[in-house]
């Protein structure tokens, strides 16, 4: 196989991962988790200015 | 929700808190050599004709201490802050935590030295000699050690996005490091690069351009990851955004560090792949962005009363316009104006003092507090002062630059009608001369700031645990 060639299949397979990983990231099966995830730097708040809202924390359960 | 989390003291602050304070210390030094030398542009007598204090000396001294001092020792404090209250769970090891900052404070102090007196291997950005570069790789592979021992004994399953940026940031820079450093030495002080040639630009400018995307920018949005959030009081925009901005980012910024290189030696071909590539950047650079300042939907308001998120999300804006510049310098027929000339110094500098600075401001006064036991810092007003002074800086500075760097690129390319140049090198030198005392100004208004943050830090740290009550400091910034 020539340079190209394998330059060529390469580029396609990093293509097709990076399709995989943008539906992978996007599916359904992992909303709760990142959303999970996301709120999760909160966990550590003690009492002050920067909590999330009420609603917000209450929603999430 | 509120299961009581790992308690402070069960974290490392220590290292944090000494990291959050040189990087203050550093940033004041650093950005002060700065407005030296923009001093010594605009008045040449300002080297006083002694070698140590000349221009060429003094330069990798300034960048070396903003990029590495002051910019990485922000990195070091929140990377170490954020991986322990995510995972929730202590350092790996303490004593490897307290030998990288020791470690790279000692590093600071030979580049500060070794730089002045002309010792150099020349490479930009990488300038320290061979005995400095294999402290920094042992320095760098513990501080990996810690990071990444710190992920595998976490608390929690999910590894939060932030720390991601930070584990692609410390992974990358020690490659680029290692790799670009590569040298044959001749005696103590001096080595001779491996590479030759135009390999030898190849490789520089991997590595220039990579450290500028995985420190400059991989890195800080790190902290971009956990502190506007925090700060916002909100969740991130877009947590799905986040996980494919990761990947795209690290997987496309590679490819496009040819731009540095347009009309040089290098193959055509290299050149054209990597305009088209640091085009299509764009892309997730302002997909980044975008779920930064998203965060804040639905709690705009809180940037009136808030100069802390203020430096978050203006950073961020400064990150938009650097990462919409770049890939129009990158088009090579942009780029045959715009290189060599100020512009991309004004370039520079919309990335650095707009974007790293400004994210790392804001991250260490929402870390100061925090770290030393108050609800907040000692004046959000003298935060709202430094906040207006540094964003006038940096405008002052990134304005005269474009002005100074257009006028350069079309005064070098004016030819008359028999074909000779219309312009001498001094005729353009001495239509820069306004904007380098501009730019010169500039700098001052960002030290004065620094030196505020220098004070205010100050009272917070001495102040008496819960002396710095809440209700004294939210009336008005
Ligand atoms: C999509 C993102 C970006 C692209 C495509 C890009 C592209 C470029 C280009 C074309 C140049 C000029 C090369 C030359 O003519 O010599 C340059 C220089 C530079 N950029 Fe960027 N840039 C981007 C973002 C950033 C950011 C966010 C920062 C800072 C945090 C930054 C820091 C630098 C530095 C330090 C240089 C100067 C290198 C030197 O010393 O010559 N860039 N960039
Ligand atoms: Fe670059």
């Amino acid at each position: 196989m020539d340079y190209g060639t394998y330059r060529g299949i390469l580029t396609l397979v990093i293509l097709v991962l990076f399709i995989v990983i943008v539906v992978w990231a996007y599916s359904k099966r992992t909303k709760s988790r990142f959303d999970d995830a996301a709120k999760a730097i909160f966990d550590d708040e003690i009492k002050h200015g920067n909590t999330i809202s009420k609603e917000e924390k209450e929603s999430e359960k | 929700m509120s299961q009581t989390v790992a308690s402070q003291s069960e974290y490392n602050y220590k290292v944090v808190r000494q990291f959050a304070i040189m990087t203050v210390i550093w940033g004041i030094v650093g950005m002060g050599v700065g407005v030296f030398i923009a001093a010594q542009l605009a008045w040449p007598a300002l080297n006083f004709d002694i070698p140590w204090l000349t221009y060429s000396r003094l330069r990798p001294l300034h960048t070396n201490a903003v990029i590495f001092a002051f910019g990485t020792s922000a990195l070091f404090a929140t990377s170490y802050y954020v991986v322990q209250r995510t995972c929730q769970t202590r350092l790996f090891s303490d004593k490897l935590a307290s030998f990288t900052f020791w470690g790279w404070q000692a590093i600071i102090v030979a580049a500060a030295i070794t730089l002045p007196l002309g010792i150099t291997s020349s490479k930009e950005y990488a300038e320290l000699e061979w005995p400095i570069d294999i402290a920094i790789a042992v320095v760098w592979v513990t501080y990996a050690v810690v990071f990444f021992g710190t992920l595998i004994k976490r608390k929690v399953s999910h590894i939060y996005v932030a720390n991601w940026f930070y584990a692609g940031f410390i992974i990358t820079v020690a490659v680029l490091h290692i790799v670009n450093s590569m040298a044959v030495p001749v005696s103590l002080t001096k080595s001779y690069s491996i590479y030759a040639g135009a390999v030898d630009a190849m490789v520089q400018w991997w590595y220039g351009h990579n450290a500028v995307g995985f420190l400059l920018t991989a890195g800080f949005l790190g902290m971009m990851y956990y502190f506007v959030p925090k700060q916002a009081g909100r969740p991130v925009y877009s947590y799905r955004l986040s996980v494919v901005h990761f990947w795209a980012l690290v997987s496309l910024y590679l490819w496009a560090g040819p731009h540095h290189l347009h009309y040089t030696a290098l193959p055509d071909w290299t050149q054209s792949l990597g305009m088209v590539m640091s085009i299509i950047l764009f892309v997730p650079s302002w997909g980044g962005m975008i779920n930064g300042i998203m965060t804040l939907s639905g709690a705009w308001h809180k940037l009136r009363t808030d100069p802390v998120l203020r430096f978050l999300v203006v950073s961020l804006s400064f990150y938009g316009m650097s990462t919409f510049e770049g890939p129009m310098m990158s088009i090579k027929s942009v780029n045959a104006l715009s290189h060599y000339t100020d512009w991309t110094v004004g370039h520079v500098h919309s990335g650095a003092l707009g974007w790293v600075a400004m994210i790392s401001i804001g991250a260490i006064y929402h870390l100061i507090p925090a770290l030393f036991g108050h609800s907040n810092m000692y004046s959000v007003k003298l935060v709202n002062t430094h906040f207006w002074l540094h964003t006038v800086g940096v405008v002052l500075y990134i304005v005269a630059m474009w002005i100074s760097g257009v006028m350069q690129g079309l005064m070098w390319r004016a030819v008359n009608s028999d074909g000779t140049l219309m312009y001498s090198f001094v005729q353009s030198l001495e239509a820069s001369y306004p904007f380098y005392v501009m730019r010169f100004l500039g700098g001052v208004f960002i030290v004065v700031g620094m030196l505020v943050m220098a004070y205010n830090v100050f009272r917070t740290v001495t102040a008496k645990s819960g002396s710095l009550a809440t209700d004294a400091n939210t009336q008005m910034a």
